[in-house]
């Protein structure tokens, strides 16, 4: 994989004013680690196998929990016999929803949402089971072997229900009185009924977005332990974000939080759905203190793909209104979530950010979004990496094609003609994404797709393709231009303390999912410090090191906790160049901090002082402290009421094997303008890695169900990932032409940019090559699926074209 | 995805083995070998033998050999012992050929020839060698030997002719005529994944016409076997497009093909007529 870095004109950046909003902290004209990609300071211990995953976490006199899960996609809990669980050698306890009856569901990391709570899941299935894996009764004993064959003893006894399996069906009874449809979501602006009357043109379109999600390498695990001496409820296993869980177990076992510790270990991979809060994670922390032992519960695969997270799952039903010219004048979507069985802790997130997403890079002067929020008997869907944006970049796209389509114009040039220009920045539309407006910051997406379009040669490229479909190839380029969003606030927060050999720990509220978070946040610190960027100890995922943390999600680490890393790191300078000052009789401005020695900026082979020998001056007990407050230590704060919107425009290169539906990517590329790359390598593997999970979710991945509501997807060989065979290499053009106004940075997230493309622009791809446009109405484009597309096509036109026949208006 | 408990045997010699099978087969006593199934399906708990006949520790039945007109693979041999042709000729060839599919790197390191035969997924690739080049399979028991052709082995789905108390110690391949051809096709989603179908053919030439045919078909009915239509249908034919489309053809028109939630009857027919005829223009070639 190959990836570019250009710093882009300076004179184009938005940041004009950004010194004096920030305190007049700015980032130094040439940088000495930020924006080096620099070597991983996570990896010693993770390429030696010294890692401390959930796995690795013991306890003496450890319990193994098992969960029994129900074995049917709705019915009714007649009976639940446990005894001859409860009589195997080696079991201490087997528990039921009677036994916790005073645990109330999982709440929502929100919050109260009165509308949403009749919806949330019980720890332990109450009355009624919903989906097949949904946890029936925990069975806990002294050996996890020992746990599971007690498992197998538990028999339930379950009256069958009818099974809901698609959010576009009619819906049914959750329970007495309560509609499955949970809610319907509305976001929009403008008179979308007029405009459709008066429009010159009309497309049409009914897409779907097959139901897959985040499947990290480590499947989840949790270890509660409760230590009665000291009163302290401890979760080791936590991820993403451990403060919030800790809010949320507060609220749920009514403990104060600070007597809940959530500690964060080794995560092996996040994407969205790890670090939740389940059942499972409330379950080890109740039965720690009730059975007065540590309990440790390890997922094994099986169970992750029944129990943890699904996403994605939407059908759209859209309708827009275009003038002659292909610009867009309305948009009026009607779209089908399924939320599978319950609503979890993210609530309305994904259904909500949908509507208020959609429109994306694109002037959409009417604008009406009705989000039908469903839930089916399947395992409940929240956020995975991009949610929400992954489905309506392929549904926005789609429309784009189909414009083209219609009009006989270039797709690109629809792109060009609805485009929301730089002129346009800061631009506001009246939506709402993740609980805020939406407010594009900065950027020029035309101007990226004029980069794109150059460094692909794509005039040259398209004869090529042309030339090859002549020759009988099934072979098609596509486009998908998308605006991400990253950075979700409203705060975040850092401690950063210097000891007296000159060693900095900087304590975040942050959260590492592997994406590389200490490293950066260490460039940061030791950029403004003046240290090695080694000398930095990042401290992540601590409830009991920092009282605040929003953790690692919504493409936000950098751009929160690095600004908030930036502030403190400014303040803890500006402290020891004080306090050197006056213990070296200089003004403070004449001094600087050099490798871990504030000096004489005149003088830099004269007196210095080491930053732990300040330190040291600074003790409580020093005699040198003065009046100042002890510690050379800084709190940094950062706040923001916007998130950032970074932008991207993917490309892909596919060739279809027209006998079998088999799609191969030939090639593939993604442009992406981040604003300031931190440490360019980290965020190519960021872009990198989203590609290959998109990649999965456009052909391979599918949770997919009989008509009994069984799930068919519960093990890696029916859940297709991609491997390293079938993913092709991804070239990143990554550029920093428009930073952002709204950190001290300039900084915009880079989590979810690689995913977020890639269904739409495969499918317009596949469209290309087989010379059927619109012909991709569903992700995954499964071999099956798409040999039906070619069949079909074959059936009914006596006029069919043949691969080889090229679109000459693409 | 902890297996349930279960009885461990490690037998040193082929008799011991059998022996120990003959006491435990009827309370459910299975042959481990390479395990990359058979562990799976028990951490699965799909699986739960109550004794495990681990025949690792078995050197007999590491014999790799030719014997006369045949190859002898013993029951220990594992797959990655064919990435390079174990045998001169075509036959060598052919299952080097064929091995590159068989899942992973690491699971070819450990899985074998003869568990793959006795497993008899339908989708295996060397269920398929076997049925395309009528191997023989040579079962053994604490009662005696027989030898039991790969037409009468496969009996469906996971279904084979073992018996319960039969170890499979060996299975014996045609060596291949030197001016033999052959061709090798699979369509899967991954690699490495088993097949959604697949075709093996081998035939001879005589001044560019076919002379002893053989297509076999994988992955698409309850066992692999050979496909007499098509067989027919390319013997004594030029080796042109036209045979290999009829053959293909009389493939897609003879198959009964499994279906499931994911994967249609019609699908796996179409993929059925492209593997075959696709094999045979490797083999052409």
């Amino acid at each position: 994989m190959t990836v570019t870095v250009d710093p882009g004109l300076r004179s184009h950046q938005s940041q004009a004013s950004g010194g004096s909003q920030h305190g007049g902290a700015t980032v130094p004209a040439t940088t000495k680690w930020i924006g080096r990609s620099v070597t991983r300071l996570e990896d010693p211990p993770l390429v030696r196998g010294r890692g401390r995953f959930a796995g690795d976490i013991s306890f003496a006199h450890q319990l193994h929990m098992r969960i029994v899960r129900a074995n049917y996609a709705h019915g009714k809990i007649a009976a639940i016999d446990t005894a001859a669980a409860r009589a195997l050698p080696g079991v201490v306890a087997v528990w039921t929803a009677a036994d916790i009856a005073d645990v109330p569901p999982i709440d929502f990391r929100e919050g109260q949402i009165p509308v949403l709570e009749p919806y949330r899941q019980p720890v332990l299935a109450t009355e009624k089971v919903r989906y097949v894996g949904e946890p029936v009764a925990a069975v806990f004993a002294d050996d996890p072997y020992v746990a599971e064959d007690a498992a197998e003893l538990v028999s339930l006894e379950i009256e069958e229900l009818p099974v809901l399996l698609a959010a576009d069906a009619e819906p049914t009874e959750f329970s007495a009185g309560r509609s499955t449809e949970v809610s319907v979501i509305r976001q929009g602006y403008g008179d979308v009924d007029a405009v459709l009357r008066a429009a010159p043109k009309f497309v049409e379109l009914e897409l779907a977005i097959g139901r897959h999600s985040g499947v990290p390498l480590e499947a989840r695990g949790a270890i509660g332990r409760y230590d009665v001496a000291r009163d302290i409820l401890e979760l080791h296993g936590a991820a993403k974000v451990p403060h919030r869980n800790r809010e949320l177990l507060a609220r749920m076992l009514k403990r104060a939080p600070s007597s809940i510790h959530v500690h964060e270990s080794h995560v092996g991979g996040g994407f969205g759905i790890r670090g939740e809060l389940y059942p499972e994670d409330v379950l080890v922390c109740i039965a720690a203190m009730r059975l007065n032992r540590p309990v440790k519960w390890i997922e094994d695969r099986r169970e992750h793909l029944m129990a943890a997270n699904h996403s994605r799952q939407q059908i759209h039903r859209l309708r827009a209104a275009v003038d002659d010219e292909g610009r867009i004048l309305a948009i009026d979507d009607r779209y089908f979530h399924d939320q599978g069985a319950y609503v979890r802790t993210h609530a309305a997130r994904v259904v909500h950010m949908t509507a208020g997403i959609l429109p994306g890079p694109y002037r959409v002067p009417a604008y009406r979004a009705v989000g039908h929020f469903r839930l089916t008997n399947k395992t409940p869907a929240a956020t995975y990496r991009a949610p929400g944006r992954y489905e309506t970049t392929f549904v926005r796209e789609r429309l784009i094609d189909a414009i083209a389509t219609k009009l006989g114009i270039e797709p690109n040039e629809v792109r060009r003609r609805n485009a929301i220009t730089v002129d346009e920045m800061p631009y506001h539309r009246p939506l709402e994404a993740l609980g805020e407006e939406i407010e594009y910051d900065s950027g020029d997406y035309v101007g990226l797709l004029d980069k794109l379009l150059a460094t692909l040669e794509w005039d040259k490229r398209k004869v090529e393709l042309a030339r090859r479909r002549v020759g009988g190839e099934a072979v098609g380029a596509g486009f998908a231009m998308f605006v991400e969003k990253s950075g979700l606030g409203p705060a975040d927060g850092v401690r950063i303390e210097v000891d007296s050999s000159g060693a900095v720990e900087l304590i975040t509220g942050g959260a590492s999912l592997g994406q590389g978070f200490e490293t950066v946040m260490a460039q940061v610190c030791a950029e403004i410090l003046g240290i090695d960027y080694q000398r930095v100890r990042v401290t992540h995922g601590q409830t009991d090191r920092i009282a605040y943390g929003i953790g690692a999600h919504a493409s936000r680490a950098t751009v929160m906790t690095a600004s908030a890393t930036f502030d403190g790191a400014v303040k803890l300078r500006a402290k020891a160049i004080e306090a050197a000052a006056s213990l070296m009789q200089a003004h403070p401005e004449t001094l600087d901090i050099i490798d871990g020695n504030v000096r004489r900026k005149d003088e830099p082979a004269g007196p210095s002082m080491s930053l732990g020998e300040i330190a040291e001056h600074l003790a409580p007990t020093s005699k040198t402290l003065s009046g100042r407050v002890p510690g050379l230590s800084a709190e940094g704060w950062f706040r923001v009421k916007h998130q950032v919107y970074p932008y991207g425009i993917h490309f892909a290169v596919v060739k279809v094997d027209p006998d079998t539906g088999g799609v191969e990517v030939e090639d593939y590329v993604i442009a992406y303008d981040i604003g300031r790359a931190l440490n360019p390598a980290l965020v190519k593997g960021q872009i990198v890695g989203g590609f290959a999970q998109g990649f999965g979710g456009a052909l391979l991945e599918e949770f997919t169900y009989n008509e009994r509501g069984d799930p068919l997807a519960t093990t890696f060989a029916d859940y297709l990932m991609p491997t390293a065979r079938e993913t092709p290499e991804v070239h990143v053009i990554l550029r920093e032409d428009y930073t952002s106004p709204l950190n001290p940075l300039g900084i915009k997230g880079a989590g979810e940019s690689g995913i977020t493309g890639v269904g739409a622009a495969i499918a317009s791809a596949i469209d290309d090559a087989i010379g059927i446009p619109g012909a991709v109405t569903q992700l995954p484009v499964t071999p099956q699926r798409l040999k039906q597309i070619l069949d079909r096509q074959h059936n009914s036109s006596s006029r069919v074209r043949p691969a080889s026949l090229d679109r000459s208006s693409r | 995805m902890k297996p349930a408990r279960f009885r461990y045997h490690a037998p040193k010699t082929i008799e011991e083995a059998v022996d120990t099978l003959a006491e435990v087969a009827a309370d459910d006593g299975r042959v481990l070998a390479g395990g990359q199934s058979l562990v799976p399906i028990m951490a699965f708990r799909l699986a739960r033998p109550a004794h495990l006949v681990d025949i690792n520790g078995v050197d007999a039945l590491r014999r790799l050999a030719v014997d006369g007109e045949r190859l002898c693979i013993g029951a220990g041999v594992r797959h990655a012992t064919f990435h390079k042709p174990v045998v001169d000729g075509p036959l060598g060839r052919l299952l080097a050929a064929v091995v590159r599919h068989i899942a992973h790197y690491p699971i070819r390191t450990r899985g074998t020839f003869c568990g793959s035969i006795a497993h008899a997924d339908p989708a295996a690739e060397w269920c398929l060698v076997a049925a395309a080049l009528e191997a023989e399979m040579v079962a053994r028991s604490a009662g005696g030997t027989r030898i039991i052709p790969a037409q009468d082995f496969f009996r469906g789905i996971m279904t084979t002719a073992l018996n319960e108390d039969e170890l499979l110690t060996e299975v014996r391949l045609p060596i291949l005529p030197a001016d033999s051809r052959f061709g090798f096709y699979e369509f899967n989603r991954r690699a490495g994944d088993f097949a959604l179908a697949m075709a093996l053919v081998t035939f001879r030439l005589q001044d560019g016409v076919i002379w002893e045919p053989r297509v076999a078909v994988g992955g698409v009915e309850p066992q692999p076997r050979r496909m007499v239509d098509a067989e027919r249908a390319l013997a004594g034919r030029a080796a042109e497009r036209a045979a290999f489309e009829a053959a293909a053809a009389a493939v897609a028109s003879a198959v009964d093909p499994l279906e499931d939630a994911v994967t249609s009857a019609t699908y796996r027919r179409d993929l059925a007529r492209t593997v075959t005829r696709r094999a045979l223009e490797q083999a052409a070639a």
